[in-house]
């Protein structure tokens, strides 16, 4: 045999082991803990992202002070940020989910700071020709303008969650599915990461035509057909 | 029937430029109830700001705005038509309508569609529609504000002739069920002698009127040849200024 099967498993071997994990071993607590460092620091990412973009388009002052710290953030290998935060913070839950959410937020700052900053003025005239009252310019103005680059921030910034998840998993923490795989790797078990890959990839799908896809529709219906 | 509101305008100080004459220096119109004044001018002549300033929107100069005898900025707010059509694409016609005023029921947005001649369009969004009928549920949006008084700052601009004459005859029907206050600000003279009953040519830095014509005819009974008049009269005004 030129390619040895212990190191290249049939599919057909993969997806037994799959169920075999999941019926007799870590695999469904595993997905749990990473989905669920996953989405608080995909949530917490966000929100501040976003508030934070917000203020940086709208404010000249606010821009020239961070905008370098912007570059910075967005460029800093995302491996020192967590081996800084683990020294730091210790190998907890707390500096994984920090680290992961620091990793993030300068994208989704830079996003929401460009989207902010296209707003169209015409529209800020047509609000106070009409005297529209704030509350009803954001939801009915400023929130529209606003959610194609929020959804850009969040499917860029979801890639690179589950990316980075999981290497800080392997370099510290007592499970989920980085942790796993890095066990595998020490008695060589292909045949297990291939398995883990295997359902953190189904996760990600049912995520992305379940969740994303279908948000995306409906925020951007009035877009579709659109031509120009 | 209602009527529109009279409009006392008197600015005495405004300029963009500290360093240049100021735009404004002592200008004042009156306009009464239920006119149509075109306000008509070579560009950056300080039509538009006027109409800005009448429609509360600019409030940085010296001197009064009234509509009505209330202040501009207080006063309920009028019915605007910008340059472009200005609707927010990601509304429908009859949401772009109640966005700017909640109080309008769905029926009515779909009744003011309809005297704009888009029976039917209600749940369109603007991509759906031509270029010429998003001007028309602006204009069926500016009227839903306010029907009192309209503001139309060059609404034809970029638009064809025939959607021009096409939407004329739409402003024109709505004008006369209405009797509102119209203020339209034009460079174009033809557009004056389509639809209004006093021209007013303004010209010079600060701004002033160098000509009032007040017409004979109500502007739907005007025949090709009272409009040629009407607008040879306003460009002969506005061109003896400049030479």
């Amino acid at each position: 045999m030129l390619f040895p099967s212990r190191l290249f498993p049939t599919p057909i071997e993969v997806g037994i082991n799959l169920v075999n994990l999941a019926v007799n071993g870590k695999l469904i607590p595993d997905l749990g803990k990473t989905l669920y460092r996953a989405t608080i620091a995909f949530l917490v990412a966000m929100t501040l992202g976003t508030a934070i973009g917000i203020a940086l388009g709208r404010s000249r002052t606010a821009d020239r002070l961070f905008s370098t710290w912007i570059v910075v953030g967005l460029n800093v290998p995302a491996i020192v940020v967590a081996i800084v935060l683990y020294i730091w913070l210790g190998l907890t839950e707390f500096a994984l989910i920090l680290a992961v959410v620091l990793n993030k937020l300068p994208l989704v700052i830079a996003t929401i700071r460009e989207g902010v900053r296209s707003f169209d003025p015409a529209y800020d005239e047509l609000g106070r020709a009409f005297r529209m009252p704030f509350a009803r310019r954001l939801r009915l103005v400023f929130l529209p303008q606003l959610m194609p680059f929020v959804l850009a921030a969040a499917r860029t910034g979801l890639s690179l969650i589950w990316k980075i998840v999981l290497v800080f998993e392997v370099l510290g923490s007592d499970g989920g599915v980085g942790f796993r795989i890095s066990v595998f790797f020490q008695f060589f078990d292909i045949k297990g990461i291939l398995a883990y890959t295997t359902a953190f990839i189904l996760v990600v799908f049912v995520f992305e035509y379940l969740a994303l896809r279908p948000l995306e529709r409906r925020i951007l219906r009035w877009r579709q057909g659109r031509t120009a | 029937m209602s009527t529109g509101p009279r409009l006392q305008i008197e600015v005495d100080g405004k300029q963009f430029d500290p360093a240049a004459a100021p735009l404004f220096d002592g200008f004042r119109l009156t306009v009464e109830p239920s006119s149509v004044v075109a306000l008509v001018g070579p560009s950056g002549v300080g039509k538009s700001t006027l109409l800005r300033m009448v429609g509360g929107i600019d409030q940085t100069f010296a001197g009064t705005v009234l509509v009505d005898d209330v202040p501009a900025a207080s006063a309920p707010p009028a019915g605007f038509v910008f340059q472009d059509a200005r609707l927010l694409p990601w509304l429908t016609a009859s949401d772009n309508i109640r966005a700017v005023r909640p109080e309008t029921t769905e029926a009515e947005a779909a009744a003011l569609l309809m005297r704009v001649g888009l029976a039917g369009f209600e749940h369109y969004y603007p991509h759906e529609l031509s270029g010429g009928m998003q001007r028309r549920v602006a204009l069926a949006r500016a009227f839903s504000v306010n029907p009192r008084l309209l503001l139309l700052d060059e609404p034809f601009v970029s638009l064809d002739r025939t959607l021009v004459a096409e939407m004329e005859q739409v402003l024109l029907t709505l004008i006369d069920t209405s009797q509102p206050t119209a203020l339209l600000v034009t460079h174009l003279p033809e557009d004056a002698a389509a639809l209004a009953d006093r021209a007013v040519v303004l010209a010079g830095r600060p701004v002033r009127v160098v000509a009032d014509y007040r017409f004979e005819t109500s502007p739907g009974h005007r025949s090709r040849v009272e409009r040629e008049h009407i607008a040879n009269q306003i460009a002969a005004a506005a061109t003896g200024v400049a030479a």
